[in-house]
């Protein structure tokens, strides 16, 4: 109302709108002393800072200076004396809108843009000044949040990787987290009625394993308590890069840290120009929407300028590269749509085909175990299920059903022998593929051998796979005969499979077989009903790849949604250099590499090649690192090791929780606390961006706040309080806050989402969490492709792809050139038609380090494959002395060590003389590990299996050059590129040797 | 007098983990006073899961077992304890006092299920509580249970009659203690995937210059020239006989096709066996 009342009416008039601003002063003072004298908190507040602060006008000497001194407040209206900060508005009716519109981020935000307002002076200190005028408008007494239990416990509520919790706290200690069950208030889900059957999920919330073992993690031994220095870095003499990795640490200030790293930052911008800054994170991080890599993160380093590290599509590959060119989906990264197939599947599926695919293993992504029940549904309707993998995995073992073990890196072979059994009897959809795809007489050429004599018959990829050709035969005659989901990987659109020299052959395969079948008809779809249930896509809330306070238009997916529903001041980074992921180590030892982006734009995204060091940039002088990942979870990882000891990387900082991995490598380390120990928000298993909707894997849609559940441990900060700092010491303490604070960011995204409208910020807060109802049963989304099989336009809630990708009208069939599902790629022939690794139509390129690369096979003859972890979320969970190191499948402790896993044939075991338990050296020319050997039969024989993941790298020599004994399989895989044109791991094409290791530190 | 009972299915069980990790994150870095001290960090399995894999590549299943306190009715550790420092309430939950029981090591030894561990710097025996410091609270079930995503584990409160005809109803079983009649209390369905073994195979037809698998084949499975399973082959010609005793003598597998015997194979089960694929 005053709001209104200033804008519509006293701004009008320059005159009353100064003598207005003068009463507000006075007003001001007036309130902060009674605020004082009422409110012990804020009086503790007023404590924190002796200081003078004056608001003006900048065009009249109008203004008032408030001083702070031990708590106690005066103000004067003199305006010769010169304040430590000032707030200077550009004129009164400016000064009255946005005084009194504090609340209102738009009208401040576009004030600030347009220096309506400014602030001088140092940083940290207007910075304060600003929150205390903010708190004053809030009503005195504590943020409620928590339930009391009976037992005296506060039960809060956060969010993981694994699920959302309850976090029941005592005494500012952390006694247990436990998944969220729902009470009597929230929401009722969705019951699916199929063949006379009714289906309806638990009222609760399942977690992953590794989600029990957070507490270990929070109060880890490994947890980085005070911001330390390598002991032989001297950033003003010797700095000794060679000894990264091998010297110790020793805690100093977080002054004197905060300052070194600032310093080292303005010092490369100086002497090198744009570029010289490298920053990096793992693709994860603990959850959240406002301290997330994307968002905070991304917020800082944008701001500074920095030649960021790209990403490869890791859990995409082969759907990326390959398979996006057949059906489009870039938005996807290649993966597709699953909307209305759970209901679908359980009410006409007839088999369903597990092809790389362990969703009980991988949870999909974020997905807990959600899927499981619904699978379970599946299994006693009587759907029949085969899995495809050379891994005998936790999907198969618990639901059963036919397993074909085909030799790593060959499945594409079994997919040809499918579609020459289907073609020579007759058993697909031929008026589908006449009316929905084009090309398909070129691959059936390819396939009946016309055009290279040979046929691709069951007994042909017999000799490929390992794989009985009658077994093919049979599978493809009940696939042909069945109506049939296909779930490769444990999401569509992801699988081991995927990430090998042979993935892009692979994922395109998998598209091509069922668009011979039909895809989208009643029964005929992608999944293994891990995605796909019937919930609410209509209500907005975030996920993280939107961006949060990134202010990110450019590599978040902030420009969809939240630009508009959440101002905030845009950030753009100045520097467009880029360094691929896989290839940080060429960049430092070489100086110079090439990559192709991920960019889910268009098709076309991923053409356009650019190389390291962009034109005009420096090369990486400092590099920022966020984790520690990368030696569990980059190929060849040796490299990495390699490369942080070169003298071209002049500074290395890393932020991390635990001390561990690339932690260990850093010249200064800070210490960053766990998403329990700071505010944030957001909703299980909605990552947004490339993953639309993703929380379709759920049963439920559960948003949850992200209490503070107790203070960060030791000296530890979160991230966004570290980047705050380092801002203030850069002067961009301000634009980096916009002066708020981590719970008023959450405040924010709250307003930003559809959440307003149906719970009050301060019940969400409170009670922690919402449940989103379910719709009702005629407004759930229309099952995938059911409008591309019938020819109607797309219906499905997801807006790409973009309308300009569009060949005919808007929603009128595919992202491909034809509109149709290609068997014969249209922008593949754009781009490089005659590329022998990336043929036009899906085709057998073997392995280039598989069973044909025959002199290496003699040295190396087994094939390794390291899927996602069962236990872990790549390195998250794993190590730092938690309780999953207990795990029976997870590590094994042989004389008070926690060893990785590999899992090896009992026939190749006897042939090695290994025995259960018998520790291991996995090598090749790459590197070796010390494994625990696991003698299994669900394996087959002639490859092994260990995850990738390990957070431990634990060199027994000289990093880099020496085996590990933390588990770090990832040392022994490839860094090619499947293809040249691509920028991909092939993870899962690894020939490795094994044998009894006799405690030997030689590679 | 109602009690808690604690029903595990195996073939619902899939190795998550969950139940084992939510036990460590109750009961470990907390103490439980009038119950348990706390659980060291490392090293104790009060929800121990056991693996068992079956048969030969390509054909083999895998089971779990999980095995908590057998809450033994007849329970060797109560008998073996010293100045009552075991056990069992009312509600049918075995405790161990840990005041009393400090320096009885003979707690451990004594469990026939390998269930008691021993805590070597507090010098005391321990084990799963079923969660009673919980359960006493008000809570529906302990955290292992609450954190089974799959039904595997589940617990009820029930009267011990009514209890009995679900047990005879649903054909639960305990595990078996050897010679020591403990009584246990854990009641398991089907627990023949961990315990028995099976017999598996497929058969193959080379006609028409290709291979292919041969479904709705009639097998059946004789012992000692009786007739105990018939069973007809998959999609793949794949069939198995399960749920069999092992190292009772010889079985024999004849596939069957309009009433001729095509093959006879005589099998002898020590552990599960995977024929070599049957040729017709």
């Amino acid at each position: 109302m005053v709001a209104l009342l200033i804008d519509q009416v006293v701004t009008k008039s320059p005159r009353l709108s100064l003598i207005i601003f003068e009463v507000m002063l006075t007003g001001l003072f007036f309130m902060l002393r009674v605020r004082a004298a009422i409110d012990p908190a804020y009086r503790s507040r007023l404590r924190e800072r002796n200081l003078s602060a004056r608001i003006c006008i900048r065009n009249h000497g109008v203004g008032r200076t408030f001083i702070f001194r031990n708590g106690k407040i005066t103000s004067l209206k003199d305006h010769a004396w010169k304040p430590d900060v000032r707030v200077v508005f550009r004129d009164a009716p400016a000064a009255l809108k946005l005084i009194t519109g504090m609340d209102d981020y738009f009208r401040q935000i576009h004030a600030m843009k347009n220096f309506h307002v400014d602030m001088e002076g140092p940083d940290e200190l207007s910075l304060w000044f600003m929150l205390t005028l903010k708190m004053l408008v809030k009503k005195p007494g504590k943020n409620r949040f928590g339930t009391l239990m009976k037992d005296g416990t506060v039960r809060h509520t956060s969010n993981t990787n694994g699920g959302p919790v309850f976090v029941y706290v005592k005494n500012g200690k952390i006694i247990r987290i436990t998944p969220i069950e729902f009470d009597e208030t929230d929401a009722q889900p969705w019951t699916i009625k199929a063949r006379g059957r009714s289906f309806t999920p638990p009222r609760k919330g399942t977690v992953n394993p590794f989600v029990f073992g957070l507490k270990s993690l929070v109060y880890s031994p490994d947890r980085l308590l005070y911001p330390m220095k390598r002991v032989d870095f001297d950033p003003k003499g010797e700095r000794n890069p060679q000894n990264r990795g091998i010297s110790g640490y020793e805690r100093i200030k977080w002054d004197e840290a905060l300052d070194i790293v600032a310093s080292e930052i303005k010092r490369v911008k100086k002497e090198y120009g744009p570029g010289a800054i490298m920053n990096g994170s793992g693709s994860h991080h603990t959850w959240g929407n406002i301290g997330y890599w994307l968002s905070a993160r991304t917020r800082f380093m944008n701001s500074i300028g920095s030649s960021q590290t790209i990403h490869n599509p890791d859990s995409w590959e082969g759907w990326y590269w390959g398979a996006m060119h057949h059906w489009g989906n870039s938005m996807r990264n290649g993966a597709s749509d699953t909307y209305g197939t759970v209901e679908d599947c359980l009410k006409e599926c007839e088999l369903i085909v597990f092809w790389s695919s362990d969703p009980e293993s991988t949870s999909g992504v974020y997905g807990a175990f959600e899927g499981t029940v619904r699978r379970q549904w599946a299994k006693e309707l009587g759907i029949k299920m085969v899995h495809i993998d050379p891994f005998y995995n936790h999907t198969a073992a618990l639901l059963g059903g036919k397993w074909l073990a085909p030799r790593p890196g060959t499945s594409h072979a079994m997919a040809l022998a499918i579609a020459y059994v289907w073609i020579v009897e007759g058993s697909f959809d031929r008026e589908y593929i006449a009316k929905r795809t084009s090309g398909f007489e070129s691959w059936k050429k390819y396939i009946l051998g016309n055009d290279d004599g040979i046929a691709k018959t069951p007994e042909w990829q017999e000799v490929e796979t390992n794989v009985p050709a009658k077994d093919v035969r049979a599978l493809a005659r009940l696939w042909g005969s069945k109506k049939t989901y296909l779930s490769p990987g444990g999401l569509v659109g992801f699988g081991g499979a995927c990430r090998s020299a042979t993935g892009i052959e692979w994922a395109r395969s998998m598209v091509c077989l069922m668009a011979m079948q039909g895809l989208g008809k009643p029964g005929i779809n992608m999944g293994g009903l891990q995605q796909g249930a019937p919930l609410d896509t209509s209500f907005f809330f975030p996920g993280y790849a939107e961006g949060g306070m990134s202010g990110d238009l450019d590599t978040t997916g902030l420009r969809i949604n939240m630009y508009q529903r959440m101002p905030q001041l845009p950030t753009m980074n100045t520097v467009s250099q880029m360094i691929p992921r896989l290839r940080i180590p060429e960049a430092i030892l070489d100086g110079s590499c090439e990559g192709y982006p991920t960019d889910p734009r268009s098709i076309e995204g991923q053409f356009k090649k650019f190389t390291y060091p962009a034109p005009g940039h420096s090369p990486a002088k400092l590099y920022y690192k966020y984790g520690g990942s990368h030696f569990g979870t980059m190929s060849d990882a040796n490299r990495y090791a390699k490369a942080y000891r070169s003298e071209n990387l002049e500074f290395v900082v890393n932020q991390s929780i635990w001390f561990e991995g690339e932690a260990k490598f850093a010249d200064i380390i800070f210490p960053a606390c766990t998403n329990f120990e700071r505010w944030d928000i957001g909703e299980t298993a909605n990552s947004g961006g490339y993953s639309h909707h993703q929380f379709i894997q759920w049963n439920h849609r559960v948003i949850t706040m992200q209490h503070k559940c107790i203070e960060p441990l030791g000296e530890s900060k979160s991230d966004y309080q570290i980047f705050q700092e380092l801002a203030e010491r850069l002067g961009l303490g301000a634009a980096f806050s916009e002066s708020t604070t981590e719970l008023e960011w959450c405040r924010r995204l709250f307003n930003a989402s559809d959440l307003p409208q149906v719970i009050s910020w301060k019940n969400f807060l409170k009670k922690g969490y919402y449940v989103v109802p379910a719709p009702e049963e005629d407004l759930r989304a229309p099952v995938s492709y059911r409008w591309f099989a019938e020819g109607r336009p797309k219906d499905v809630p997801e807006l790409s792809p973009l309308p300009s990708d569009y060949t005919e009208k808007w929603r009128s069939g595919l992202q491909t050139q034809t509109g149709k599902l290609e068997f014969e790629s249209s922008s593949l022939k754009r781009f490089a038609p005659n590329d022998p690794e990336r043929p036009l139509i899906p085709t057998y390129v073997p392995s280039w380090e598989g069973h044909h690369t025959s002199s290496l096979v003699r040295k190396y003859p087994l094939q390794l494959i390291s899927p996602h972890p069962r236990y872990s979320f790549h390195t998250m969970f794993d190590g730092k002395d938690g309780i999953v190191n207990d795990v029976k499948d997870h590590r094994v402790l042989i004389d008070g060590y926690y060893y990785w896993i590999i899992r090896i044939n009992r026939r190749d075991a006897a042939e090695r003389g290994i025995q259960q338990n018998d520790l291991v050296k996995v090598f090749n020319d790459r590197g070796a590990v010390i494994c625990a050997a696991q003698l299994t039969e669900r394996i087959v024989p002639g490859s092994v299996h260990s995850y990738e993941g390990s957070a431990k790298y634990d060199p027994i020599g000289e990093p880099g050059k020496s085996p590990d004994r933390g588990g770090c399989i990832n040392l022994l895989t490839p860094s090619r590129n499947i293809i040249k044109k691509s920028h991909s791991t092939a993870s899962n094409s690894c020939l490795v040797q094994i044998e009894l290791w006799n405690g030997d530190s030689n590679l | 007098m109602k009690k808690w009972h604690f029903i595990i299915d195996v073939a619902k069980c899939e190795n998550c983990n969950n139940c084992f990790l939510a036990c460590k994150d109750e009961h470990c870095d907390n103490d439980w006073p009038g119950y348990t001290i706390s659980q060291p960090l490392h090293g104790q399995r009060w929800m121990n899961l056991q693996r068992t894999e079956r048969g030969r590549f390509p054909l083999i299943d895998v089971a779990y077992l999980p095995k908590p306190c057998q809450q033994c009715d007849d329970a060797p550790c109560i008998k073996v304890s010293q100045n009552g420092a075991v056990y069992k309430r009312t509600d049918g939950i075995v405790m161990i006092d840990p005041q009393k029981a400090r320096g009885q090591k003979a707690i451990v030894t004594a469990c026939p299920f390998e269930a008691v561990y021993w805590n070597e710097s507090e010098q005391i025996p321990q084990k799963c509580t079923l969660c009673a410091h919980l359960i006493d609270e008000g809570w529906k079930r302990p955290r292992c249970v609450q954190a089974c995503p799959t039904g595997a584990l589940n617990t009820i409160y029930l009267e011990d009659a009514a209890f009995g005809l679900l047990v005879n109803e649903q054909n639960l079983e305990t595990l078996q203690s050897g010679n020591n009649p403990a009584k246990p209390t854990v009641y398991y369905r089907n627990l023949y995937r961990f315990n028995s073994v099976f017999i598996a195979g497929s058969i193959a037809t080379d006609k028409e210059e290709e291979s292919n698998c041969v479904p709705d084949a009639e097998v059946k499975l004789y012992r000692k020239e009786e007739l105990i399973a018939t069973t007809t082959t998959d999609e793949f010609g794949d069939f198995k006989f399960d749920n069999l005793p092992r190292n009772i003598g010889a079985y024999q597998v004849q596939v069957i096709e309009r009433e001729a015997i095509l093959d006879s194979v005589l099998v002898t089960l020590e552990e599960s066996k995977v024929l070599t694929t049957i040729r017709i």
